[in-house]
């Protein structure tokens, strides 16, 4: 494998492969000297359209504990606000060496498009575009998954996910459906019809629009808040739903539907979190929250994914 | 200037036809002639010059994309003799002046006739009524009106111009797309839209917007045409309304008759059109609906765009595609050659009934003694591979690059002068 664009990239092979180096990856940090000197004299590109600065110095902890030279180019204050177009900045980078691209853009499809235009011989990640994917992102869930749920091996074979929020505009839903159905788990997207995409009959995953039903009778293994944002009510936004309020009663995760939750049920979020929107602080608090150590996985999971596409080898698909 | 086309294919038979003095000088077979240029036609097939209805040729403004004399030449090439020019151009074709200034830009050009179509709204703006009359009793005559690019959203906008045109036989080409159902959407709404994350653009914004337009031309006994026709939805709107009597016409592009949006799958902003590539499904009911009728004409919304601005990411590029020079190669692959419909058929949409669409004299005739001689010389047993660089037109938008259709044009005759031999263009 070239590049890392969607989780549908990956096999069910590939993708646990990913998962147990990452495993490996986060024992190497739990030393007191955490670099590993495997991607020295390599070079990493952190390319962002968007402001990302979890993801962004995710990916490049991720980078530097590899060894590798990491160069941030972000777009605001560099020639790209000055009207570059993504082809020049792509031979630009070309020119100047970069072995892999970590691209965040706000265009679904601009890693595809940089990857496969010819304009870099360099391994693209895809880091978030527009409304698409974000393939780390579900990379990084399916490890914290895999962690709680079986003990840091395997697959996810049978494992119930429910994922709740803005299907329509989630970069996050997306890979995640790709991957955990990659995986052997069972997903439900549960969300107002209007955050649901026309077309999405056709994903390997079933839909509600009751998200207490969906709870009460799905006995989730994890569930997933996605966020929302409160300006989607507004009519220039698209007029998704009413109000805010409403939205948190109807498909926010309060109180009440955390504490119906299986013992064993962790609480997930991509982040960043709109606290008292789609979660609620006792949510977003709780002991089944691994909310935080998402965010540390994540640097273990790009670890794996850079390390893989420098210097080792992903079995399975080719993108 | 003579020329003798020998032993050529017109309808099931094989005859010859001598050009002289601008029209069909003679027909039947076994014709000579003293100094007439003699062309062995053995094997192609003659139809009327081919009209376009629905052409971008960008001048004045968007010269960086195609001129008068780039457009007009690939137009001779594919095998057309005369295309109306759509209003979008910088200044908008929405004065006399400006369409006048387009009329003699074809005319210097020589390659086809090129007929202006006006703006219907001033600026394209879809505010106030571009001056239709003046545009109308212009040097350039325009009967066809049209903000293409643009919907004419406002019904009553709509209306005012549906009736004002009656006055002097003109036609309100609408481009049906309702503007708040597609704020932001870049491709046709779908499973595919769904997967790519790429914002929808419904059939519904296409069809309820023509389903408004038939009932305003019945309300108004106005004549209708609906450009560039992609959905299911739209054709069964469009038999509806001729069913009951309404005067509309409509037009379908050859890429909505042989591409669907799975091509967007690569993100590759060649197949950025609007509307968008829609599904199989849409692909055969315009295919159908041009086969019975329901779809008058094809036209091929032929819209070259600089490099620049296909070679970018999804969101950036600019939507359109080239389609003059595989226009009649579409056609052929997509509705003769599944046997949809036959050669006369083909005629029929793609020359008689655009020119009678238009009011365009001269153009859409049968070869008959006595006729302009508008005609193309087609060899419809050759394949050839599509190579955008290879084209006459300055874009390189092409989304049939790299595909092997059937059916070449050899020659084309606008009123018996030859502006394509052997497949090359004849400078005049």
């Amino acid at each position: 494998m070239r590049h890392l664009l969607s989780a549908a990239d990956l096999d069910r092979d590939a993708a646990v492969h990913v998962l147990d180096v990452a495993e490996e990856m986060a024992a190497t940090q739990r030393r007191v000297v955490k670099k590993l000197p495997t991607l020295r004299g390599r070079t990493v590109v952190n390319l962002f359209f968007e402001d990302s600065t979890r993801t962004r110095t995710s990916f490049e902890a991720a980078a530097k504990r590899l060894s590798a030279d990491v160069i941030n180019f972000s777009a605001k204050g560099s020639s790209v606000s000055k009207g570059e177009s993504l082809k020049d900045t792509a031979l630009t980078l070309e020119a100047m060496g970069a072995d892999a691209v970590v691209v965040r853009h706000g265009s679904s499809g601009a890693p595809h498009r940089f990857a496969h235009a010819g304009w870099t011989r360099g391994a693209v990640v895809n880091a978030g575009d527009g409304t698409h994917e974000h393939p780390t992102q579900a990379l990084l869930d399916a490890y914290t998954m895999r962690r709680h749920l079986r003990g840091g091996t395997g697959d996810l074979a049978g494992a119930k996910v429910v994922v709740v929020g803005d299907v329509l505009h989630s970069r996050v839903a997306r890979s995640n459906v790709l991957l955990l159905h990659t995986l052997g788990a069972h997903v439900t997207l549960v969300a107002p019809p209007t955050l649901l995409p026309v077309g999405v009959e056709a994903w390997p995953c079933a839909t509600s629009h009751d998200l207490d039903a969906t709870l009460l009778q799905g006995e989730p293994d994890a569930v997933m808040m996605l966020r929302v944002q409160a300006e989607r009510m507004d009519a220039s936004k698209g007029s998704y739903f009413p109000s805010a309020r409403e939205y948190s009663r109807r498909y926010g995760l309060g109180r009440e539907r955390l504490r119906a939750l299986p013992d064993h049920t962790i609480v997930m979020h991509p982040g960043p979190m709109n606290r008292g929107l789609e979660i609620s602080a006792e949510a977003a608090d709780s002991v089944r929250s691994t909310i935080v150590e998402q965010v540390g996985n994540g640097v273990a999971v790009r670890m794996a994914v850079l390390y893989l596409l420098l210097a080792g080898e992903i079995p399975g698909g080719d993108a | 200037m003579k020329t003798l086309i020998q032993n050529v294919t017109v309808g099931s038979g094989q005859t010859d036809l001598l050009l002289a003095d601008g029209v069909v000088a003679a027909a039947g077979p076994g014709l000579s002639a003293q100094d007439a240029t003699v062309l062995d036609a053995t094997g192609l097939r003659a139809l009327p010059g081919l009209v376009d209805l629905h052409t971008h040729l960008r001048e004045p403004g968007r010269e960086d994309a195609e001129t008068v004399e780039s457009g007009t030449r690939s137009a001779a090439r594919g095998g057309y003799t005369s295309v109306f020019a759509m209003a979008n151009t910088l200044p908008v074709a929405d004065t006399a002046g400006v369409v006048e200034q387009v009329q003699r830009l074809g005319e210097e050009a020589g390659w086809v006739d090129v007929r202006p179509v006006g703006a219907v709204t001033v600026g394209l703006a879809g505010q106030q009524l571009a001056e239709l009359g003046a545009m109308a009793d212009s040097r350039a005559a325009v009967r066809v009106f049209s903000d293409d690019g643009h919907c004419v959203s406002d019904a009553v906008l709509m209306r005012r111009a549906l009736e004002y045109v009656k006055a002097f036989d003109g036609v309100i080409a609408q481009h049906a797309q309702e503007p708040r159902l597609t704020e932001g959407a870049q491709m046709n709404e779908g499973t595919v839209s769904a997967v790519l994350g790429l914002r929808g653009w419904p059939s519904v914004a296409e069809e309820a917007v023509i389903a408004r337009d038939v009932l305003l031309a019945d309300h108004v006994g106005s004549r209708l045409h609906v450009c560039h026709l992609s959905t299911r939805g739209s054709v069964e709107i469009v038999r509806w309304a001729k069913a009951r009597g309404v005067q509309v016409t409509a037009e379908v592009t050859p890429h909505h008759l042989l591409l669907t949006d799975e091509l967007v799958r690569g993100y590759d902003p060649v197949y950025k059109v609007n509307p968008p590539l829609r599904t199989q499904a849409d692909v055969e009911a315009v295919r159908e609906g041009l086969a019975d009728g329901t779809i008058d004409i094809v036209a091929t919304d032929h819209a070259p765009h600089p490099v620049e601005a296909k070679d970018c990411e999804w969101s950036a590029a600019a939507m359109g595609m080239t389609g003059l020079e595989t226009a009649l190669s579409v056609v052929q692959h997509t509705m003769v050659d599944t046997g949809l419909m036959g050669w006369d058929t083909l005629v029929d949409r793609m020359s008689t009934a655009p020119a009678r669409i238009g009011r365009l004299a001269g153009h859409g005739l049968p070869l008959e003694v006595g006729n302009p001689a508008n005609l193309v010389l087609v060899d419809t047993g050759a394949r050839w591979t599509v190579d955008p660089a290879a084209m006459a037109t300055a874009g390189r938008n092409s989304p049939f690059r790299g595909m092997e259709l059937p059916g070449k044009v050899v020659a084309t005759f606008l009123r018996g002068r030859p502006t394509v031999l052997d497949s090359e263009l004849v400078t005049p």
